[in-house]
């Protein structure tokens, strides 16, 4: 293997951005068409989480990974369905439901997950981008998982969905003002449901993908939160699905950081390291804030911003 | 049964008969003496390829002993809640002898718990027991960094491009004397091969072991190894990239047949059916215990298909005389990688050394910072 020196940290973070981004960009997807129709759920790293479990399984069962990512879209779309119908009953607050079914995701995943832990169950394939380079650092790095290319083109559907389909209209009135949706004859708590159901089947796919390909199996630690930063996210793309493209990436690629610099002799101070892509999101959102005005993009009817 | 008939006094009858029927076989072993309850106690999941794993491959040894009964307790964390689990262990199982098996359960859970309990033997794995502490408390701990310095052997003669590369959790003494003596048995093979360390900062997070791996992979290493709770995602990764791996904790062979050259594996289940045999006697577990790979405390996995005759032929040779024992991995003249001299000619840090229990330093030849 060749000694590429200093060029070693861009490729590690192009590298790292490819893939560590897919479980951030599939949970903050599902998240943003949630809270576009008005509705917050924090229950996403428990349906992440689950989904991991439940994909490895499945794909271990049947041998079929595919079979697996369909399985952890369905648990997904379970958790999300529970979490739209327990928030359909008055004066019942979505976050506390959510954090309640977070734990339970988790607890879940845990209690069925035991006999999966040892297991090796197949991969998700991937496409070699690197084709054209005998450097073997660059075909690593370009070695990019056809869920991470679904979630891209999803990203762009979905930013065109909101922006021009009678569907994304609806979601969006409905997320704004629940007094003008139902001037319009819709039915805010079921189309709320509905997108907190695919918003949680979004997120069951993202889970899968960490225990199908990145880091590829299946245990109790698998998650370490990425759910919950990837609901942060949400408010950091404000509420754009391209934008939470952008910043997975952004944060599959500082996370990548640390280790790199340590892998080119930058070692002291790593927990510093380690901690740049949430001195990078806080940097973002002072810049991005404004004193005279609210967050645009905000839905309407979040219990955030109201 | 009518709802009426259901009395309370009825109920109690009934249940502390069954209870007593069922409880029977396990109060009263075979020779007709209560047998001894055995707690265990692990930080992470027991199957998880690993650091727990090896542990509860031992509490399983444990079960299979005349006379004794095994409770098992996983994923408890390393604050008040070891406490809890080793205080109901007490309470309400009646555990005489408990294996708190993590690091961090030592100082101040366990030491703060076995005063209240002088009848139960607290035997904590990697811990330092040292005169004034609670004598019910024992220390046990293995010279794994001589499993270490084999695998470096290995890695030593399967390397090409003479980088190694070592994925570490945090930098304690037992992780940097691993660093240090796979790094020092690959230099037994070719005194020109650096050894890369990553530090995750965590015990475990896949996540991030993973992308450690992979910038190892990107920085030219070819032969990995890992000091983290679960090295599976370490080695499915370094294995993926085309690098060869050596293990630690526990066997993954079968997660990397082809790469897998060996490792350095805990051996528990002699060490713990040794101690609870001596409790059942009636005698005392010494306060300090540490042991080999002579006195069975370590194995090495069986070489991979990978391994050279050359390779193979030194390992054993080394491993020859670890097993005659007085070995010293650590010897001089040594520097740090930062240029200070440690040892000169002629010292040697043997494998029974203390001083190897408060290492705070990478040697020469390692790349990668302590802080």
């Amino acid at each position: 293997m060749e000694d590429l020196g200093l060029w070693v940290i861009p490729l590690a973070i192009l590298g790292g951005a490819i893939r560590v981004s897919t479980p951030f960009l599939f949970v903050s997807l599902g998240e943003v068409l949630t809270e576009r129709s008005g509705r917050i759920n924090l229950g996403l790293e428990g349906t992440l989480v689950f989904g991991a479990m439940s994909a490895y399984a499945i794909a271990y069962l049947t041998g079929s990974p595919w079979l697996g990512v369909l399985a952890a879209a369905a648990g997904g779309a379970v958790f999300g369905l529970i979490h739209g119908l327990i928030c359909w009953l008055p004066r019942v607050n979505d976050i506390a439901v959510g954090i309640a079914m977070m734990i339970l995701g988790m607890g879940l995943a845990f209690y069925f997950g035991k006999p999966y832990v040892q297991p090796v169950a197949p991969d998700l394939p991937s496409i070699s981008f690197g084709w054209w380079s005998d450097v073997p650092q660059v075909k690593a790095a370009l070695r990019v998982n056809v869920l991470f290319l679904i979630g891209a083109v999803l990203a762009f559907a979905m930013w065109w969905m909101f922006r021009a389909t009678k569907v994304g209209l609806v979601i969006r009135v409905v997320g704004d003002s629940t007094d003008a949706a139902r001037a319009m004859g819709l039915r805010p708590a079921l189309i709320r449901t509905l997108a907190t159901a695919a918003g949680g089947a979004f997120a069951g796919v993202g889970g899968a993908y960490l225990s199908l390909f990145y880091p590829g199996s299946w245990n109790e630690g698998i998650s370490s939160g990425q759910g919950l930063m990837a609901v942060a996210l949400v408010i950091f793309a404000r509420w754009n699905a391209v934008a939470c493209f952008g910043a997975a990436l952004l944060f599959g690629g500082a996370g990548a950081l640390g280790p790199t610099l340590q892998s080119v002799g930058v070692s002291e101070g790593y927990y510093l390291f380690f901690a740049a892509p949430y001195v990078l999101t806080l940097g973002v959102l002072i810049a991005t804030s404004s004193p005279t005005r609210a967050m645009t993009g905000a839905p309407g009817e979040l219990s955030i911003t109201k | 049964m009518s709802f009426k008939s259901f009395s309370r006094r009825g109920f109690l009858k009934s249940t502390a008969a069954v209870a007593g029927v069922t409880a029977l076989p396990q109060f009263v072993a075979a020779d007709g003496h209560a047998p001894l309850t055995v707690g265990f106690i692990y930080v992470g999941p027991k199957d998880d390829f690993g650091y727990n794993q090896a542990h509860a491959e031992g509490a399983t040894a444990v079960k299979a002993m005349e006379g004794v009964v095994v409770v098992e307790e996983e994923n408890v964390a390393e604050t008040t809640d070891v406490q809890n689990s080793m205080e109901s262990m007490i309470n309400f199982d009646d555990a005489k002898l408990l294996f708190p098996t993590s690091f961090g359960y030592f100082n101040p859970h366990v030491l703060e718990t076995a005063p209240k309990h002088p009848d139960v033997r607290f035997q904590h794995a990697a811990g330092l027991w040292s005169e004034g502490m609670p004598t019910n408390v024992g220390s046990y701990f293995g010279y794994i960094g001589m499993g270490q310095y084999l695998n470096g052997i290995t890695a030593g003669h399967a390397t090409t491009t003479k980088k190694i590369g070592f994925v570490a959790a945090k930098p304690i003494p037992q992780v940097l004397l691993n660093i240090n003596s796979f790094l020092l048995g690959a230099r037994q093979v070719d005194p020109e091969i650096t050894c890369q360390v990553i530090f995750t900062g965590e015990w475990s997070l896949a996540v991030k072991e993973a992308e450690a791996t992979n910038a190892l992979a990107d920085a030219g290493c070819d032969v990995i190894t890992c000091h983290v709770d679960g090295p599976k995602v370490v080695m499915e990764t370094a294995a993926g990239r085309d690098c060869f791996v050596c293990g630690y904790h526990a066997n993954q062979a079968p997660l990397a047949p082809e790469k897998y050259l060996t490792g350095a594996e805990w051996n528990w289940a002699g060490v713990y059916t040794g101690m609870v045999q001596t409790v059942l006697d009636g005698g005392t577990i010494d306060n300090f215990v540490r042991g080999g790979l002579a006195d069975g405390f370590i194995k090495m996995s069986p070489l991979g298909p990978a391994v050279s005759d050359a390779s193979r032929a030194q390992f054993e040779a080394v491993k020859a005389e670890i097993m005659a024992g007085g070995f010293a991995a650590i010897k001089g003249p040594l520097n740090d990688n930062t240029g200070n001299a440690l040892l000169g000619a002629g010292d040697a840090l043997v494998e029974t050394d203390i001083a190897l229990e408060s290492m705070d330093y990478l040697v020469e030849g390692v790349i990668g910072s302590t802080s």
